[in-house]
Formats: structure tokens, sequence, C-alpha cells
């Protein structure tokens, strides 16, 4: 969807984004009342192909395992809605786009994008598409922060919220992991100043260091022993070099190759820096609950025991500010030991609990 | 968080574990026909969520739900039920005051670390609350106890000394104190027997305090008198 020069987006950064453009996927029917539409957010390296076969990967959608035909998120009962985001690389309008005022990619000339202008990005594509309210929201990681922000600038836009596996603010741990990312990225000389693009070169060493990194925040012990242990990789004994020996180490260096294939190394600092920069509360005098002022949204908090990246206590805060305005809210804490990517996984939790909010919600709304 | 503190959180202490099915079905046709019909109400405790089923088919209220163990949030949530992982020790001073019509702590009171200042809030948070608990001043108990010289187990109570949720467990009597002290005011209060049935309504306290198994109470603040909602 594309938005001309007479519709700006307007940006945290002070800056009027224009002309921009919002790539999205929908899955399922809009009914003749226009309420039974569930905005998905995606996370910092999701994308709009939520449940269809990813076009640069030939995988299957990410999020297949929540949202389809019989799943909790049904496209046989719901019209599902996905946009890549503000400052994304697969379609809607970021660092890799063409800048208009000099004909070449807009690299770090691009202002920074927050959370906020994501959802008012997705905001204006729901005008355009003439859905004045969403049924849900939904979301994990940074689309539960996207999820946080629509029920708190939007609340009568949005029924019912499911915020998984995330914090209303992004902690000093998290900015940290994010900074030995971002600075892995600057480091490689191929990345030139974030002018990759002039000759065809791609930081993808650097990119692919970030991501193997980061990685191993989605994950948990548990999962790495379970899953490689200190096994060897084809071999019976250590090298004696700095091959990788291990199969902990094949598995990261597989991510990170995998990884560089598909994603802009400056649409990954502009989307960290998103989430860095996140902090509800500090746009509500300090105070999470106003937040959520007599909000008559209906919320349903998820995280897993094993989430070190977003834990539960930062669900908890969300529970308790919510509480504290008396909102409808529901809070499971999910019993798994594969950390925070787990609400990615095959969690019949998850979907047993979701599935029941949404079905109970539905029941409300008269869908 | 010290080690015996999640530990303790570890413990079950739902009502359906403090209490056989059975005894906790009588208590809750009892404590669902205390509540109003629409009116705002808060289970603390609420385990699989039977009362608040119950209550929003029957009295068409607006309920919400906290509860510890997992299992029982997780099954709650998935029927639909507005329940929160919680602790009815440390999560009742997040609501404001005034948030409910009715605050319910059905079988749960004993299981709790501070229960005065767990009654306190529910009176804060909520304008009534209902309170059931088993009652330790029972003559079997007291037989148990005084005669055959153990700690007692009941089809109330049916947890070994060494692996009881119930760590503050009191008698009616001692119960009705607490509320004198705490300037609560009982506005109904039933005593049922082993078999659920109630105790003769005129009968003096001792009475209930010897043949109640457990008590069952309709509270609200003491001072001014509150409005029916």
């Amino acid at each position: 969807m594309a938005f001309g020069a007479d519709r700006p987006l307007a940006m945290d950064a002070g800056v009027l984004l224009a002309p921009w453009q919002i790539a999205y996927q929908t899955y399922g029917t809009l009914n003749a009342a226009r309420s039974n539409a569930i905005l998905v957010c995606h996370a910092l390296t999701g994308d709009q192909h939520v449940a269809n076969i990813h076009p640069v990967t030939g995988k299957r959608g990410w999020w297949e395992t929540l949202v389809g035909p019989g799943r909790p998120v049904d496209t046989d009962r719901f019209f599902v809605i996905c946009a890549n985001v503000v400052g994304g690389c697969l379609g809607t309008t970021g660092p890799a786009s063409l800048n208009p005022a000099t004909g070449e990619p807009y690299g770090l000339d691009f202002p920074v994008v927050t959370v906020r202008d994501m959802v008012r990005a997705q905001a204006l594509l729901l005008d355009r598409l003439g859905i004045d309210n969403l049924f849900c929201v939904v979301g994990g990681s940074m689309g539960g922060m996207q999820v946080l922000q629509w029920a708190a600038s939007f609340p009568e836009r949005v029924f019912a919220a499911i915020p998984i596996a995330t914090a209303c603010i992004h902690s000093a741990q998290n900015i940290a992991f994010h900074e030995v990312g971002r600075q892995a990225v600057m480091a490689d000389p191929d990345w030139r100043g974030g002018r990759y693009f002039v000759d065809g070169a791609k930081p993808s060493k650097g990119l692919a260091v970030a991501r193997m990194g980061a990685h191993i925040t989605y994950l948990s012990e548990a999962t790495l022993h379970r899953k490689f242990g200190r096994r060897l990789q084809d071999r019976a004994a250590p090298t004696f070099s700095f091959d990788a020996d291990f199969q902990v180490e094949s598995y990261l260096r597989y991510q990170g190759e995998a990884f560089v294939e598909r994603f802009d190394a400056n649409s990954y600092l502009y989307l960290t820096r998103a989430m860095d920069y996140f902090d509800l509360a500090a746009d509500y005098g300090g105070v999470l609950a106003n937040a959520f002022t007599g909000s008559r949204t209906r919320f349903c908090v998820v995280s897993f025991t094993s989430d070190w990246l977003f834990p539960t206590a930062g669900s908890r805060a969300i529970v308790h500010a919510l509480n504290a305005v008396a909102a409808s809210v529901s809070f499971v804490e999910i019993e798994t030991d594969k950390g925070h990517d787990a609400f990615l996984l095959d969690e019949p939790e998850l979907f047993a609990t979701t599935g029941g909010f949404l079905a109970a919600a539905a029941r409300a709304r008269g869908l | 968080m010290s080690e015996d503190r999640a530990a303790a959180k570890a413990e079950p202490s739902t009502p359906s574990a403090v209490l056989p099915p059975t005894a906790r079905r009588v208590d809750l046709l009892l404590v669902a026909d205390m509540v109003e019909r629409g009116a705002r109400v808060l289970d603390v405790g609420c385990g699989d969520g039977a009362l608040l089923e119950l209550l929003e088919r029957e009295r068409g209220v607006d309920g919400r739900g906290i509860e510890l163990s997992r299992e029982g949030v997780n099954s709650c949530v998935a029927r639909g039920l507005s329940v929160i992982q919680g602790d009815a020790d440390t999560d009742l001073g997040a609501y404001p005051d005034d948030a409910f019509d009715y605050v319910v702590l059905s079988q749960t009171l004993q299981a709790t670390r501070h229960p005065r200042q767990v009654l306190e809030q529910m009176l804060r948070i909520g304008r009534r609350a209902i309170v059931s608990f088993p009652n330790f001043g029972h003559w079997r108990i007291r037989l148990q106890v005084g005669f055959a010289g153990h700690m007692p187990v009941t089809p109330n109570m049916p947890f070994a000394w060494y692996d009881t949720p119930n760590i503050h467990l009191c008698t009616i009597r001692d119960f009705v104190s607490l509320c004198e002290k705490a300037d609560i005011v009982m506005e109904r209060s039933f005593a049922l027997d082993a078999g659920g049935s109630r105790v003769r309504v005129d009968a003096p306290w001792w009475i209930w305090n010897l043949f109640g198994a457990q008590g069952v109470f309709l509270l609200r603040r003491g001072g001014v008198p509150a409005r029916r909602p």
C-alpha cells in the first residue's frame, strides 16, 4: 500500500516520511460488519509472511503454529492482517528503500524508528483498508511491544490484545545485547558507514555475528544442552583448531549465514534501536498504569518460564498495571524450557490459552 | 525471592487441592447465593474456575480470578475465564480501592502467609468479601488432637502435617475474633456440618464452632455501613 507526499508518516524523530509504503499480507475474509479483523505484529526479524510460503526463503510462514485454518487465530473465522514494520526490509519503507531526495537508498539517512511509528503506520494502513476497529492485536517480543502500544495509543480501536513474551520497557541487559549486535555490524569493513549499497558490498560477516549472538538469547541453556550438549560436528575428536568442532558452533554459524540472505544490515540496526527506545510508561508520566486508564480492551498476557530475554517479571508488571486500572486481564505463564523462542514453537498450552481467550472474546464481541 | 519463598510458590494452594471437589461444591453454591446479579467479582484462589463459571452463568457477574497454580490458570483461561497467575499474599495490592463488589476467598485463607493482611486487602479492593474456610474447632479435629494425639486429617483437610498447604488454620471462633479486632463487620455467616448442611442458624457460636466443618462469611468494612451493590 503506497502513501504519497500528501499522506506522510509523522515519525517520533520529528520527520515526515513521504512517500512511503507498507507491505502486508491478509488471510481469511473480512465480514460485512468489518468486526473480525485480527492484526498480527511481527518480531524483530519477522515479516508479513505469517502463514504463507516465504517468497525469499521458501520456508513456511513464521507463525503457522498459531495462525491458520482451525488454529487459535483461525483464518476461517477471522480476517488476519500482518504488515512489515516501518524500517523493515521486506517491502515496507526502510533504510534500504530509495531516498527520493538523493535517488539512492536512505542508509543511515533514514529517520530512527520507534515502536510508536510502527503502530502509527499500521493504523494508517487499517484506515486505508476501511477497518476502524480490530477484534484483536496479537504479537510476541517486539510484536508484543506493538500490541501494548496499540492498546495504549488506540484503546478504542482494540477489542482484545494478546502481548506474548514481551515487556513494556526494554531492559538494560537487552539494550546491551542489541548494542553488541550493532557493533558487530558496524565493525564489518563492508558496512562502510551504512553505505554498503553503493558498490554492492554487504556486511554479511558482521550481521551474521550479530544474529549468532542474538540467537543465543532466544534459546535457553536447557535447550542448547538438549539439542547439542558438547557433541562434536561430523568428527570423532576435537581438531585442535578454530573449526566448528562443536555442533552448537556449527548451528550458530548456519543461523548467521541463513539470516544474512534474507535481512538487511541497516534494518537490523534500526529495528533493534526501536526496541531499545521502547518505554511505554515514560510516555505516561512514568506510571505504566496511566497508559491503560479507562481501557476496555480485554488483555491476555503470556510469558514463558525459561524466557530470560523477556522474563515473566516483565509480563507481571504489565498485569499489575492493568489491574491497577481494573482492566480485564488474563495472564498465563507457560512452562517450557525453550526460552524466548517458545512463542514461535509448538506449545500446546499457548494454543489452548490463546484459543480459549479468543473464543470468549469472540462471544463477547458477538462474532 | 528467597529459596523458601520460591518453594512455597511452587506448592499448589488451589482450593481444589485444599478441599475435595464435593465439599467445595456445596460451598460454591452458598457463595454464589450471596452474590448479587451483575456484580463485579474477584475470586482469589479460583482453582479450576468452577465458581467463576457458575457465577458468570447463573448470576451474570463480571468475574475475574487469581490463581497460584499454573495448571489452574491455564485451564481457566483456555475456558475463556479472565484469570491471572498470581498470589493472594502479593498480588492484591495492585488493585485500586473498590474495584470489585465482592472479593471471594473460598477455602484459601488458611493457605495464605498473612491472612489478616489478605482480608484487609480484600475489603479495600472489594466492597464486600466472602470468605470460607475449614473450621479447626470441629469436634472431630478436637478428638484427633486431644485424644489420638496427632495432627488431624479430615475430608476437608486431607493432608499430612508435613505436606499440607494449610499453614494458618483457625477455628470459627478465632476468625470471628479477628474480624472484631480488624473492625470487619459480619453481614451474614453460616457453618456447614461435615455433610455440607447448614448448622442451625439460631444456634450459639460454641455450637457452630464444635459442629461446623467449615465457616462461610459475608463481610464488609466496619465504620460506615455499605450500600448494597
